[in-house]
């Protein structure tokens, strides 16, 4: 046994010790390092899509030259399309893991510490409600689309050295690979991911809201009440526009930050996006962003409203 | 601001009350869970806050520590615990319940993130209480057992240079070893005469020798405020033999049980009352127990109050 003897302060301690003095983002970042602690499935299920991608394309290098070889674009106009569809694919695919992990986060954010009890530990410490919901709401906004750029341009990188060396090794037209601007494909997943966090801001923001307010099912509390109204739009008028809202919520952020057509009014292929076809003004003004961006700066002011209230569950 | 300028009283040291309540009101429906509270705690004492089930014991301290609105006057270290929550918890810690730390947290990071999010917090001292246990870094919560969690709590708590500590049934569920353990390391190493306690408990008999002061609260109100110095000189206990039992009732006890074919009295020395000489005369004279004036004082109207609020 290791007895401190001198655990006890003295009697004017509590007062006269001058607390170390701490930076105010602390609190912040230490919030965000505990919800990857906690929700380990933040960082391994894109790990684990970008393994899973990764083992079909080392799968696929086995024929991979001798398919590049004998490759005939499908459109002239855009040779580039099928030497970027691989690359594009894993981006795309890494994506959408994160938006699923996303949501599934959101919807057990502030729903699992009441479930568990474990927001009485967490309301015993020097940590805002409006640190811990903004720390909540940065892991969808901020940290997954973080991890998708880290890991997409590492697995990208990965496979253009072994798409060369498969190419060389089968004496393949090396010289046609290395036409495909790939760092100008990663600047516009960057770009492309920073549309998506913005655009998707008010549905993350929405399901964390219900996950601070729903006692159970937390699923079906934020799905369920806005795909009512468009029915009940529908069933009463006839008309469809809140059910278009919400597919242009989940689908239109494309439209709004890219131009999908090149000059000649030909649809384009999403594989491979020109830089001249970036719309960034036109996204950064468009009132649907901002509105959206509004409802989720709403929907995250309830949320810490509401944990001032909420207790376990 | 914690201090509260106070013009008019020209003592020199003037005690700020670390809790001071004034009408405290909280209502769950139609239920009055706390009924016009009036409170105040000065710094160094280790109050009990004993009551039935549903007294309203954890709505008062949830009101202290921020976690519940409540009509009234409250100031927790001179600040408003509703709207200053994350301000007061740089000096004020509570043990809600057992079993509050996160299931999936490791030992190390529970000393991470709290050395991460709390200025008061010195990481060292709670190693140190660790080190006493059989509690590895490495383990996650969910592996230990319920006395090591809350072992795991205390130190992380007691490693904080708080000034006022709120536990609410910190040992409830724990068998008799860790209960007395964690009463014994909560005097010997954390609370000196610049802290002050505040717990509620059922188990009263761990606490009777730990208390400085005591309160019965039942269906929100409260029922008895004392210090422990004063419990002791105004309640007495006699065991009579039964030809003096008659005698005895002349005198009016407040509760009179059996025990082994004797009659045990409990009396009220207050000053109108029987004197501590006349009790003598029947029979030795004795401080009662907490429990034993518990059941006196709320013995017929617990059982109505159970399950009434919470």
């Amino acid at each position: 046994m290791n007895i401190h003897s001198n655990a006890v302060p003295e009697s004017s301690g509590a007062q006269a010790m001058p607390p170390t003095v701490m930076r105010a983002t602390r609190p912040f970042c230490w919030s965000v390092r505990r919800e990857l602690w906690e929700n380990r499935s933040i960082y391994i299920a894109p790990l684990a899509a970008a393994g899973v991608y990764m083992l079909g394309f080392l799968i696929s290098l086995v024929w991979m030259p001798h398919h590049l070889r004998h490759l005939v674009p499908p459109d002239p106009e855009h040779p580039l399309i099928l030497l970027a569809m691989n690359y594009a694919h894993a981006g795309m695919l890494l994506t959408v893991t994160a938006f699923l992990v996303g949501i599934f986060y959101s919807l057990d954010a502030l729903h699992g510490e009441r479930r568990d009890r474990s927001i009485l530990f967490w309301k015993s410490l020097p940590v805002s409600d409006r640190t811990t919901v903004l720390a909540k709401a940065s892991i969808p906004l901020v940290v997954l689309p973080l991890i998708v750029l880290v890991l997409t341009v590492t697995v990208q990188i990965i496979m253009r050295v072994l798409t060369i060396a498969a190419l060389m090794l089968a004496h393949g037209d090396v010289a046609k690979e290395w036409t495909l601007p790939l760092f100008q494909m990663q600047v516009g997943l960057l770009y492309g991911l920073i549309v998506i966090a913005l655009w998707h801001a008010p549905i993350y923001c929405w399901f964390l809201l219900v996950s601070g307010w729903a006692r159970r099912a937390t699923f079906l509390w934020a799905v369920l009440p806005p795909l009512a109204l468009a029915a009940v739009e529908y069933i009463a008028f006839r008309t469809t526009h809140l059910g278009l809202l919400l597919q242009d919520r989940l689908f239109g952020f494309s439209g709004a930050a890219f131009d999908l057509k090149d000059k000649n009014g030909v649809p384009i292929d999403p594989h491979f996006i020109p830089l001249s076809l970036f719309a960034p003004g036109r996204f950064l003004s468009s009132p649907s962003l901002w509105v959206g961006l509004l409802l989720a700066a709403g929907f995250l002011a309830a949320a810490v409203r509401l944990r001032r209230y909420q207790g376990p569950i | 601001m914690t201090v509260i300028a106070q013009p008019v009283i020209a003592v020199p040291v003037v005690a700020q009350p670390v809790i001071e309540a004034r009408g405290l009101r909280k209502a769950f429906g139609t239920t009055m869970a706390l009924d016009g509270i009036d409170l105040r705690i000065e710094e160094g004492r280790i109050l009990g806050i004993i009551g039935p089930n549903g007294a309203g014991k954890t709505t008062a301290l949830n009101a202290i520590i921020g976690l519940t609105p409540y009509q009234g006057e409250l100031k927790v270290l001179g600040r408003d615990p509703w709207m200053e929550r994350d301000q007061l918890m740089r000096d004020v810690c509570f043990i809600a319940d057992v079993a509050v730390l996160p299931r999936w947290m490791r030992v190390s990071q529970a000393l991470d993130y709290v050395a991460g999010v709390h200025p008061r917090f010195d990481r060292a001292k709670a190693e140190g209480f660790l080190a006493r246990t059989n509690i590895r870094h490495t383990s996650r919560v969910r592996e230990l057992s319920k006395g090591m969690v809350a072992q795991l709590h205390l130190a992380l708590v007691m490693a904080i240079d708080a000034r006022l500590l709120v536990l609410d049934e910190p040992t409830l569920g724990l068998d008799i070893l860790y209960r007395k353990q964690f009463y014994d390391s909560l005097l010997n190493d954390y609370f000196d005469h610049s802290r002050t306690i505040v717990v509620t408990t059922h188990q009263v008999e761990d606490v009777q020798y730990v208390l400085t002061d005591l309160m019965f609260i039942n269906r929100g109100r409260i029922a008895l405020n004392c210090s422990l110095e004063e419990f002791e000189s105004r309640y007495a206990e006699v065991a009579v033999k039964p030809e003096q039992v008659a005698a005895a009732r002349g005198f009016r006890p407040i509760h009179e049980r059996q025990v082994l074919g004797r009659s045990i009295l409990l009396f009220d020395l207050a000053p109108d009352k029987v004197e501590r000489q006349q009790l003598a005369a029947l029979g030795e004279v004795r401080t009662p127990s907490i429990a034993d004036l518990f059941v006196a004082v709320m013995g017929d109207s617990a059982g109505q109050a159970q399950g009434a609020a919470r």
